[in-house]
């Protein structure tokens, strides 16, 4: 992992000093509301229907033992004893008290965390695979280039008051597990004909009320030139980026209105006349940062470990059904990546309580190299668990509520905290994740892989948009009903999903899904997923299904 | 007042800690929704309620409609009934 250097370390005590003083003085009435508001939300901290809400960043998803325990202790202290982990691979506190948010951030600085860019419209957490440096079928690590973008972009004196909030997500794998699609900037790392690894650079991507998929700025960048290319990209949206609209703001919107070619050449003219000398990547900084990221010695793996696991998985069903659906194959030949699930049925997506955290923290030490991986899809991902101790890993685990074999199926369901906490929602969304989730399980093995994400307004914090199966909650006079949409994919396929008719009550959510499902399974061909079904079949057998023939 | 007579209270969220409060008539403020002051016209309460003693108390307070039921102030709609009675999940 990245680790603070002394002017780091500085920055943020003295970031924390001025945060202390700014509260006091809204506390004591020399702040007025008015005042303090974009203060609070530079550093995180929102107003929410019950209290305030603190969003904690954790870049590309990192965590490390003091770290996991740092949030348990703060859910402890200053929280109801649990956090939420979100669709960006950040942590939110929803129980917080303003007086106590200066403590909290200092209690994060000491940990090498903070708060910072998690609101406000500038560059904010870059996201990355949570299988980054793991995986077998990655081309490099995505982190150190995360990295390289989080020191770039943090406190950017050009790029702090964009017209808008800008994501970036980097990923290095054909299967994109970072929704790469669905970002302001996207970087996929790829190698070009002549063998040399740089970055495809995707523009315009994003969700909420126009979802659009991110289009190709430019096929292949190198790796020296990514920082100055970012910034001509930013200047060009920071100069044209609407302002006077704030549903209109996004880069997304400059993309469609200038079209991807007048883009392109724009941010081109720009980076041709701009210097880009102290922005060039040199491969001394390159290198250094790769060394926070460098794989840990791996020990050879214990002799028995394979027939320890598979006597574990012959034993046991439960084990075998997680060992199936929550591993997934390592570089390192004796090691295994699991993922925790964070979606027991019933419960909130997400949410994990302190004890959790504190139990995560042990066992990345134990059972690891001192890691874990949040995940968009709202799950921690153990990046190296030996596989002869995946049956003991499991135990514990499953013995704390953290068990549930169902990555990537139908109860692994994406939710956004929707009305329950937000004040922005229009309708809930963690019961219908709960009730849904809980009436799917059974016939989830018969579903196979998939997507379902439940957003409690059309800021699309649970992506919907991009669900096999999205959920979209609406007020209609005062009552609460979901749009159903099906088809949608946040993959390398990425897809906005297709409405399916008139927004259903919230009793009826169950029953309309099913017959979704029910349409995919009947059609699909073996190894479809749904969204490749939707292609082929297209969108009427399905709506057919829920409103009857027209 | 008859139950023909609209109701309006003024809320906002405890600057403090963020908790929803109610205006409770004499610049004062309370957690609970029973102790709202209701008015026929909500923004006569919300002058008030900027003009009290503790102008400090409430962050973006604004007005809401409510139902009285023998005497008993209910909040209307989803979102101000989760911001009275707490999240229902």
């Amino acid at each position: 992992m990245y680790r603070y250097d002394e002017f780091d370390r500085r920055f943020l005590e003295e970031r924390t000093a001025q945060y202390r003083d700014q509260v006091r003085r809204r506390l004591i009435g020399q702040l007025s509301e008015e005042e303090f508001r974009p203060l609070r939300l530079r550093n995180g901290l929102y107003l929410q229907l019950h209290a305030y809400m603190y969003r904690i960043a954790i870049p590309y998803g990192t965590l490390s033992p003091a770290q996991l325990r740092m949030l348990a202790h703060i859910a402890r202290k200053y929280d109801k004893g649990y956090g939420h982990f979100t669709t960006r691979q950040n942590m939110q506190f929803n129980w917080i008290k303003l007086d106590e948010t200066p403590d909290i951030m200092a209690d994060l600085a000491s940990v090498e965390m903070h708060s910072i860019q998690t609101s406000g419209n500038c560059i904010r957490n870059t996201t990355s695979d949570p299988f980054a440096g793991v995986t077998a079928d990655e081309i490099e690590d995505p982190r150190p280039w995360c990295e390289i973008i989080r020191q770039w972009s943090t406190l950017h004196p050009e790029f702090s008051w964009l017209p808008r909030k800008f994501k970036i997500a980097v990923s290095a794998s054909e299967k994109d597990r970072a929704a790469v699609h669905i970002h302001d900037i996207g970087l996929y790392i790829v190698k070009n004909d002549a063998g040399e690894v740089g970055f495809q650079v995707l523009v315009g991507g994003g969700l909420g009320r126009t979802p659009i998929m991110g289009k190709v700025l430019r096929e292949f960048l190198p790796k020296k030139d990514l920082l100055s290319y970012l910034e001509a990209a930013l200047r060009i949206y920071n100069e044209y980026g609407r302002r006077d609209n704030i549903y209109k703001a996004r880069i997304k919107i400059l993309v469609q209105a200038l079209g991807i070619d007048k883009m392109r050449e724009e941010v081109e003219a720009e980076w041709a006349q701009m210097d880009h000398t102290p922005l060039d990547l040199s491969d001394q900084t390159i290198a250094a940062i790769y060394e926070h990221f460098a794989p840990p010695a791996y020990p050879a793996p214990d002799a028995q470990g394979e027939a320890t696991l598979a006597t574990a998985i012959a034993a046991d069903a439960k084990f075998a059904r997680w060992v199936k659906h929550n591993t997934h194959p390592h570089k390192q030949p004796g090691y295994a990546i699991a993922t925790v699930s964070l979606k027991p049925l019933g419960k909130p997506p997400g949410d994990i309580t302190a004890e959790q955290l504190d139990l995560l923290a042990e066992l990345s030490e134990r059972y690891g190299f001192g890691e874990v991986r949040v995940t968009h899809e709202q799950n921690v991902v153990f990046p190296d668990i030996p596989r002869g101790a995946l049956p003991v890993f499991y135990a514990e685990i499953a013995a704390a509520g953290m068990g549930t074999a169902n990555i990537g199926l139908a109860s692994d369901i994406i939710a956004c905290p929707g009305l329950d906490y937000c004040s922005l929602a229009n309708a809930r969304s963690i019961p219908v994740a709960e009730k849904l989730g809980e009436h799917l399980a059974a016939r989830e093995e018969e579903i196979g892989p998939m997507k379902i994400k439940i957003s409690g307004c059309i800021n699309a914090c649970g992506h919907h948009h991009v669900g096999h199966i999205g959920i979209l909650g609406v007020d209609k006079n005062g009552e609460e009903f979901y749009q159903i949409t099906v088809g949608g994919s946040a993959d390398e396929q990425s897809a906005v999903g297709t409405i399916v008719g008139r927004a259903v009550p919230s009793d009826e959510v169950n029953s309309a899904v099913d017959k979704l499902l029910d349409v995919y399974v009947k059609h699909r061909s073996d190894g479809e997923d749904l969204p490749a079904t939707y292609r082929r079949i297209g969108a009427e057998p399905f709506k057919e299904a829920v409103y009857g023939a027209r | 007042m008859n139950a023909e007579t609209p109701h309006q209270a003024v809320t906002g969220n405890r600057l403090r800690d963020g908790v929803p409060i109610y205006y409770a008539g004499n610049g004062s403020w309370s957690p609970s929704i029973a102790d709202a002051v209701v008015a026929p016209d909500g923004g006569i309460l919300l002058v008030e309620a900027a003009k009290g003693p503790l102008p400090l108390e409430a962050v973006g307070p604004y007005v809401i409609d409510v139902t009285v039921t023998d005497g008993v102030i209910g909040p209307i709609g989803v979102k101000e009934t989760i911001r009275a009675f707490g999240p229902t999940a």
